[in-house]
């Protein structure tokens, strides 16, 4: 991991300083920016941890958590919100299991992802599964596809 | 040209979504596998483009021969070989699956501008939109006007910011200019943050380079030599297309140094968001550039007088500057010509809710909003009624079904107590509940409130916590008063555009939907249904037939009966989520 860092390291003193980049590139790498990366960064570039952390918590893109094998992206934008993605969300919720305020079951399998709007509008609801768009989807359809991502774990 | 049948592929964000990809290739393949027709071959290129519109139909694909245009809708991979065979090879539409007649009242009222090579031009080849004139206008402007033109230019064409502010482009241009300093930035603002609008995304994966050519002659009005494209990293497709077109342009030396020969330089950086509405703000923005937390300072100084890294800049939208081009190709007076007095030439619209032709469109400004919903639209999904139409997204509010005659520009809804804001139109039927449609809103901006500020952090807080409490059964008498008293405070006393404009579709909702409001509150019922903890669910005992579906559905073991007996709801039990509902086949279980 150290070697990741920095190569990141590098690259942000190359472009001149940019914390947002800087973090982005650690997950795009990492999948999360990990306590130990933040530590790294700190002592090297000595910038108080909580600038990074400060950066990290104010955009959603960022994760302080690993992410799940398989990610599933609910879009909650208006759209899909009158079209019921209140409901969709709350089925797979009840699916995965997930105890409240967490968004990765314990097994590290799934993670489910709020997203404020993926742009697709037209095809309200919109669930995205690893990476796949369903449109015009229910949490039934959803829930068919986890159970089958569970039965053949092997993959994916 | 040679190519005299050109197959065209949407490929716009929801072109994708349903299957562009398969589509493209199929045809690619099929057509490359008819070795027998040498001359189809030939004489049939297929593309992929940007949103043609109509995305509830996509696949869309569009068969241009000798001139003539046919739409073939919900296009599958597997339908191209017949497509092929009877329609290219034979010249025999395959008339089962050509687009129905509200196709074309969907485009009828339409005036695309913005959208114009969206749907015609490869937004991966840069020879596609030079071919249909692209990169003439900045040759002119950098070879022929001096800044001064392309402001007057700007300035007469009436053009405002479509980003949702509406400020006058030519104005902000011209402040720029004026602005003392040798340093000045142009920046895109791409982070299109705003849930249930897509145009920018669409602009930028259907037609790139007129965005890159908008900064071009931006950059030249002001005197800047640096550009920045501020984008979300949620959309990677138009990331990506952007990369690709800019580094097309720096090949063929639109960008870079020198442009055209002339003394003129212009390099153009990426800028990726990392997902906050609050940096729609241009403050916000150029300190998320900075790389920093996007929180807004207190203006002025305005962002043209003091800006990214302290210099001057011009933040516009990607719609505003994808007009310019075709502003300076067809001259002012042409753009002006559309549109009402104060609002000129054209807005596009996400299109989307309850409404038959989902979509993207483009329309003049001062378009009714009834020819929206009724003809463009087609009218509401199945047989519910419109309730309200909702405009411009977190900042905006309803439009009731009553006020269809309102002319959809800046003044008109403004006056109606929303907004055009970025574009998103969002049609609501009976079935929605204006006061869960307030809850989500004040969610939503309660949730991206950077938090600089008390009167946005705390009031978006305290109006979410009256509305959750009103779709819970627990509202007061006097909520509606202590709503709008507080939201008449935040939208006063907040330092930026978010907090000032958060409340706004609390009390639209207030003003046109009120006794919805008072229901919830008085008699603690939700009339669309929608609130949860309102619901009461029993077993309609003359339809039930007793078949076990809602008991073995019920997940709280609040419905008992015995087979073929009707059954019977606990309602200290029931939790009221609604599982029952939904299992009964005999619509036994009622609500309400």
């Amino acid at each position: 991991m150290i070697e990741e860092l920095e190569n990141i390291l590098e690259r942000y003193r190359k472009k001149g300083g940019n914390i947002i980049a800087l973090l982005q590139d650690t997950q795009e790498s990492l999948g999360y920016i990990p306590r130990m990366a933040v530590r790294f960064f700190s002592e090297e570039l000595g910038i108080a941890a909580s600038r990074f952390y400060g950066v990290a918590t104010f955009y959603s893109q960022f994760r302080l958590k690993p992410v799940g094998r398989h990610k599933i992206t609910a879009c909650c934008g208006t759209a899909c919100h009158v079209r019921g993605a209140e409901k969709i969300i709350g089925g797979l919720r009840k699916e995965l299991a997930l105890p409240a305020g967490e968004d990765t079951t314990p097994d590290g399998e799934f993670t489910l992802e709020e997203v404020a709007c993926l742009g697709t509008c037209s095809f309200a609801p919109v669930v995205m599964v690893d990476g796949g768009v369903r449109g015009k989807t229910s949490a039934d359809v959803i829930v068919k596809e986890i159970k089958a991502i569970r039965k053949k774990p092997d993959e994916g | 040209m040679k190519d005299n049948t050109v197959v065209r592929v949407c490929m716009g964000p929801a072109g994708i979504a349903a299957g562009g990809k398969a589509v493209l290739e199929a045809f690619r393949e099929t057509l490359a596998d008819r070795n027998i027709d040498a001359e189809v071959k030939e004489h049939c290129s297929s593309h992929q483009v940007g949103c043609l519109g109509l995305c509830a139909r996509d696949v869309l694909v569009e068969i241009g021969r000798n001139g003539s245009k046919t739409s073939y809708q919900y296009v599958k991979p597997d339908m191209v070989g017949r497509i092929v065979a009877e329609h290219i090879v034979g010249g025999t539409p395959v008339k089962e699956w050509l687009v129905d007649e509200t196709f074309d009242t969907f485009y009828r009222k339409q005036v695309k501008i913005v959208l114009a090579d969206c749907g015609r031009v490869d937004p991966e080849d840069i020879d596609s939109y030079i071919a249909a004139g692209g990169y003439e206008p900045t040759r002119e402007v950098l070879m022929t006007w001096i800044p001064d033109d392309v402001i007057e230019e700007i300035r007469m064409s009436g053009i405002r910011g479509r980003g949702g502010a509406g400020f006058p482009t030519g104005l902000k241009w011209e402040l720029a200019r004026r602005s003392k300093g040798d340093v000045k930035y142009v920046i895109c603002n791409a982070d299109e943050g705003d849930p249930g609008a897509f145009m920018d995304r669409a602009v930028i994966e259907g037609n790139p380079h007129s965005v890159i050519e908008g900064m071009l002659i931006g950059a030249f009005a002001i005197g800047a030599n640096k550009g920045y494209v501020y984008i979300r990293a949620e959309y990677p497709l138009a990331v990506e297309r952007l990369k690709l077109a800019i580094k097309q342009a720096y090949e063929r030396r639109f960008l870079g140094r020198a442009i055209f020969n002339t003394q003129f330089s212009f390099d153009i950086e990426i800028r990726l968001g990392a997902g906050a509405f609050v940096c729609g703000e241009e403050t916000a923005l150029i300190a998320s550039i900075e790389g920093e937390r996007g929180m807004p300072r207190s203006k002025p100084p305005f962002p043209v007088n003091r800006g990214l890294w302290q210099r001057p800049t011009v933040i516009n939208n990607v719609e505003t500057l994808a007009n310019v081009p075709y502003i300076i190709r067809k001259g002012w007076a042409w753009y002006a010509s559309y549109g009402t007095e104060k609002s000129k030439g054209t807005k596009v619209f996400a299109l989307t809710g309850k409404i038959r032709n989902q979509g993207l469109i483009e329309v003049p400004m001062g378009i009714t909003l009834g020819e929206i919903i009724h003809e463009i639209g087609g009218g509401i999904e199945g047989n519910r009624a419109l309730k309200a139409v909702q405009t411009g997204g977190p900042s905006g509010g309803c439009i009731p079904a009553g006020m269809l005659d309102l002319n959809v520009d800046y003044e008109s809804l403004a006056k109606a107590g929303s907004i055009v804001g970025s574009g998103g139109m969002i049609v609501l039927d009976e079935d929605n509940c204006m006061v869960n449609m307030a809850k989500y809103f004040i969610q939503f901006t309660q949730a991206e409130s950077c938090g600089k500020c008390v009167p946005c952090r705390v009031g978006t807080k305290r109006l979410l916590e009256i509305l959750t409490r009103i779709t819970e059964g627990q509202g007061k008498e006097g909520d509606i008063e202590r709503l709008e008293r507080l939201s008449r405070g935040v939208k006063t006393a907040s330092l930026c555009g978010l907090g000032q404009t958060a409340p706004n579709p609390v009390l639209s909702n207030l003003r046109y939907f009120r006794e919805e409001f008072e229901t919830h509150i008085r008699d603690k019922k939700c009339p669309a249904k929608v609130c949860k903890k309102l619901l009461r669910y029993s077993i309609l005992e003359e339809y039930c037939k007793g078949c076990g579906a809602c008991m073995k559905a019920c997940p709280a073991d609040a419905i008992s009966g015995d087979k073929k007996k009707p059954h019977r709801i606990n309602p200290d039990r029931c939790i009221r989520c609604g599982a029952c509902f939904e299992a009964c086949k005999f619509k036994s279980v009622a609500r309400d």
